[in-house]
């Protein structure tokens, strides 16, 4: 059985998914939740190296470096604000962290 | 056409007494700082006058003699649109004879006031309420348009409720002066209503562009409605002559407004202001002429007004009251005879009643002064003995009054009668009774009050009320020895008594033939002679003045005033059982009178108190619930609800707002992808 881009496209729509149940089942982690964006993006460079391979045009697998430096900064600056609030907190419980608001 | 009349002459007229009233109000009160005297203010106001009455003859003459007519605009004030609003006058012979009587009576009752108002600390107060009033009504006689009709309209209403109220300090006086606004604001709101019709709908307010276009408005009916739109015009306008003229129901202010100096009463609430309105249809007669229907109610209200306010003079014990409902009793008889279209007539009596009820009035104020301010006249009596020319002045103007043969009311009267009975509209038989019934009461009226004041016995003594008042006169007086004796009047009262008795007597007798039927007023009042063909009716079965004196005779009018006045007479000296068992008998009738037919009444208790119910309901409901309960607090407590609910959408939670950016980017999505395709 070959790999068709159905499959492709089916595991990168299978990562997203886990990617946004990842995001409101988690409850305790904040950690969790900035994999889980991290794991988002990768579904989302799953499709683009896919149908890079399908079509047979390069742009989108250079789209999906340009993802991964973007991905990689904002991880650096998601784990530095989180090392902050950890310093500042204590904790970093997603359920106790509910002052982003107005 | 204005060969011999002049713009600033004519312009001099109203200007005269109206800087009289300026220095006399300015400079003559504490306004100013009382820097002229009240000799030098008197002197100032009544030269104004004097001068306005001898412009105003000359004009007359030179309108009779050589024909001179004058309608120009003076003075634009704005222009709106296409409507011009100019002040202008428009001069002929109605014009000409009402400055006349205007100047004439307020000349006299400017001398008149220099005994009346004596004592009185308003003194340069009152000259200038006065002088402004001559200014104001003969803006308004002279008037080339409507809105200075208008203008002078609302400036005779304002100086009317100055002078009601002149003794401010007296509370029924304040009523009496906020009851005449009130009732002239319902009349002059249909009135400016009628000014809107006609300025709508002929784009001009000119008397005699407006005049020209009659026949176009004939054409038209109300928006809506299948009014014809000449009725509404008419019927609005009339409606402001019945707030202005005191016709029933909007008369109720005028007995009141007896309680002003007795000066005011003959100037403006007998002989002039009242007038305004018999003058303002007259004036208006081209678009009268085009209604039957405004005709006829102008004669039925008119005929109502004539008989009924005079059947309250019967009871009335107040000098003032009596003269008052008879000024209202005679202004219906006016009503009734601009109604049967007899305009000519109607402005006929209007002239000869401002010079006998002038008289009346002003010697009903030397009778008051003469008995140290009583005016009651069951307190009174006798008193022609200590006040001879007072007396057969006022038996003068009775005799006017009641139409007796050969005086001027005489033939003014006879005329509306006649004129009534020669009409042929549906209100006509009603009216005729009304005005000949009239006659009877109007002779009783007159001749109860002239015998209980000027013969019997002397009953002045016997006020229970007086003996404060009496006290209150002699301190000053300051002759308090005989204080409760009448005494004759000062040369500056009885002066004018006799200057206003001789044309009382004389005038209609010479003036019949030329106003008439002659053609003083021939281009001033348009009749429709085919369809009202009254005054050719009166010409014909006229013979000059003698003639209808001696034809007089054999007439229902004179034998029922005579009637009236022996009546008066037996009931009243012989045998003056006879009233109180009438009234005894006749108690739930007198109730009715006595109550002046619940008119205030029903007036106060169902008009103002169900206005003040209606506006209490309105601001309860309208503004307090609707507007301030919905609106106003319904809105911010609306975004409050909206917020306490949207604040809750606001948890705090990162993944909250994760989910939601994600649920929002499938949203999108499926919008972009499927639905817009």
């Amino acid at each position: 059985m070959a790999l068709t881009l159905g499959h492709y496209l089916a595991l990168g729509a299978m990562l997203f998914a886990l990617a946004v149940i990842g995001i409101f089942l988690n409850r305790k982690n904040l950690i969790v939740l900035l994999m889980a964006i991290e794991l988002m993006l990768l579904a989302v460079n799953m499709n683009f190296v896919a149908f890079s391979h399908y079509l047979g045009d390069m742009h989108g697998q250079v789209f999906v470096f340009f993802i991964l430096t973007v991905a990689a900064a904002e991880s650096a600056i998601g784990l530095a604000i989180l090392v902050l609030l950890f310093r500042n907190k204590n904790s970093i419980n997603v359920d106790e962290l509910n002052s982003l608001k107005g | 056409m204005s060969q011999t009349l002049n713009a600033s002459t004519l312009l001099a007229v109203p200007m005269a007494p109206l800087v009289g009233a300026i220095l006399a109000g300015v400079f003559g009160t504490q306004f100013g700082g009382n820097w002229i005297g009240r000799r030098l203010t008197h002197s100032l106001t009544i030269l104004g006058v004097l001068l306005a009455f001898i412009l105003s003859a000359m004009t007359l003459k030179s309108v009779v003699m050589d024909g001179a007519r004058f309608n120009e605009s003076l003075y634009t004030w704005m222009v709106v649109g296409g409507l011009k609003m100019e002040v202008g006058f428009l001069i002929d012979g109605l014009t000409a004879m009402m400055m006349c009587v205007v100047t004439f009576v307020s000349l006299m009752v400017h001398i008149y006031t220099i005994g009346y108002m004596e004592e009185d600390e308003g003194y340069n107060r009152f000259f200038a309420y006065i002088s402004l009033f001559t200014f104001s009504m003969l803006m308004l006689v002279m008037s080339n348009n409507m809105l200075q009709l208008f203008f002078g309209w609302e400036a005779v209403g304002l100086v009317s409720y100055l002078l009601i109220g002149f003794w401010f300090n007296k509370p029924s006086a304040i009523f009496a002066n906020m009851k005449a606004f009130l009732v002239n604001r319902v009349g002059d709101f249909g009135f400016i209503l009628g000014i809107g019709l006609i300025a709508a709908y002929s784009g001009t307010l000119d008397y005699a562009e407006v005049f020209a276009k009659g026949a176009e408005l004939t054409a038209l009916s109300l928006p809506g409605t299948s009014w014809m739109l000449v009725t509404v015009i008419c019927i609005c306008l009339f409606i402001g002559a019945m707030g202005k003229s005191a016709q029933f129901p909007l008369h109720v202010w005028l007995p009141d407004s007896m309680e002003g100096p007795t000066p005011i009463s003959a100037l403006i609430h007998a002989a002039t202001m009242v007038t305004a309105g018999i003058f303002m249809v007259a004036r208006m007669s081209p678009l009268f002429e085009l209604s039957e229907t405004a005709l006829n109610f102008v004669m039925v209200i008119g005929a109502i007004t004539a008989l009924f306010m005079g059947f309250l003079g019967i009871i009335q014990n107040d000098i003032k009251r009596v003269v008052a409902y008879s000024t209202l009793s005679q202004l219906g008889y006016m009503t009734v005879a601009l109604g049967a279209s007899a305009y000519s007539v109607a402005v006929f009596h209007l002239m000869t009643h401002a010079f006998f009820k002038a008289l009346l009035f002003l010697a009903a104020g030397s009778v008051i002064m003469g008995l140290h301010h009583n005016q009651d006249i069951r307190w009174m009596g006798g008193v022609r003995k200590y006040m001879p020319i007072t007396w057969i002045t006022s038996l003068l103007g009775s005799l006017a009054l009641i139409g007796t043969p050969l005086f001027s009311g005489f033939y003014s009267k006879d005329s509306i009668i006649e004129a009534v009975h020669e009409s042929h509209l549906a209100g006509a038989g009603f009216a005729h009774f009304a005005v000949l019934a009239g006659v009877f009461v109007t002779a009783f009226y007159s001749f109860r009050m002239y015998f209980l004041v000027f013969h019997g016995k002397e009953r002045y003594d016997q006020n229970p009320d007086a003996h404060h008042d009496a006290h209150h006169d002699a301190h000053h007086d300051g002759h308090g020895h005989d204080a409760h004796k009448p005494h004759e009047s000062p040369w500056v009262v009885t002066v004018p008594l006799i200057l206003l008795a001789i044309p009382s007597v004389v005038i209609g007798f010479m003036t019949i033939s030329p106003m008439l039927f002659g053609d003083l007023f021939k281009d001033a009042i348009i009749v429709d002679a085919v369809k009202h063909p009254v005054m050719q009716e009166l010409k014909s079965a006229f013979h000059g003045p003698v003639a209808m004196a001696l034809h007089a005779l054999s007439t229902a009018p004179f034998w029922l005033a005579l009637a009236g006045v022996v009546t008066a007479w037996y009931m009243y000296l012989i045998n003056p059982a006879v009233p109180a068992a009438i009234g005894r008998a006749l108690r739930p009738l007198v109730l009715i009178l006595e109550n002046k037919y619940f008119m205030d009444w029903i007036n106060e208790n169902i008009l103002a108190r169900g206005a003040r119910a209606l506006g209490n309901g309105l601001w309860k409901v309208g503004d307090r619930t609707v507007i301030d309960g919905f609106f106003v607090d319904g809105s911010w407590k609306l975004v409050g609800k909206v917020s306490a609910w949207s604040r809750k959408l606001q948890t705090g939670y990162l993944y909250h707002y994760a989910l939601v950016m994600i649920l929002g980017i499938f949203v999108l999505m499926t919008y972009f992808v499927w639905l817009n395709k």
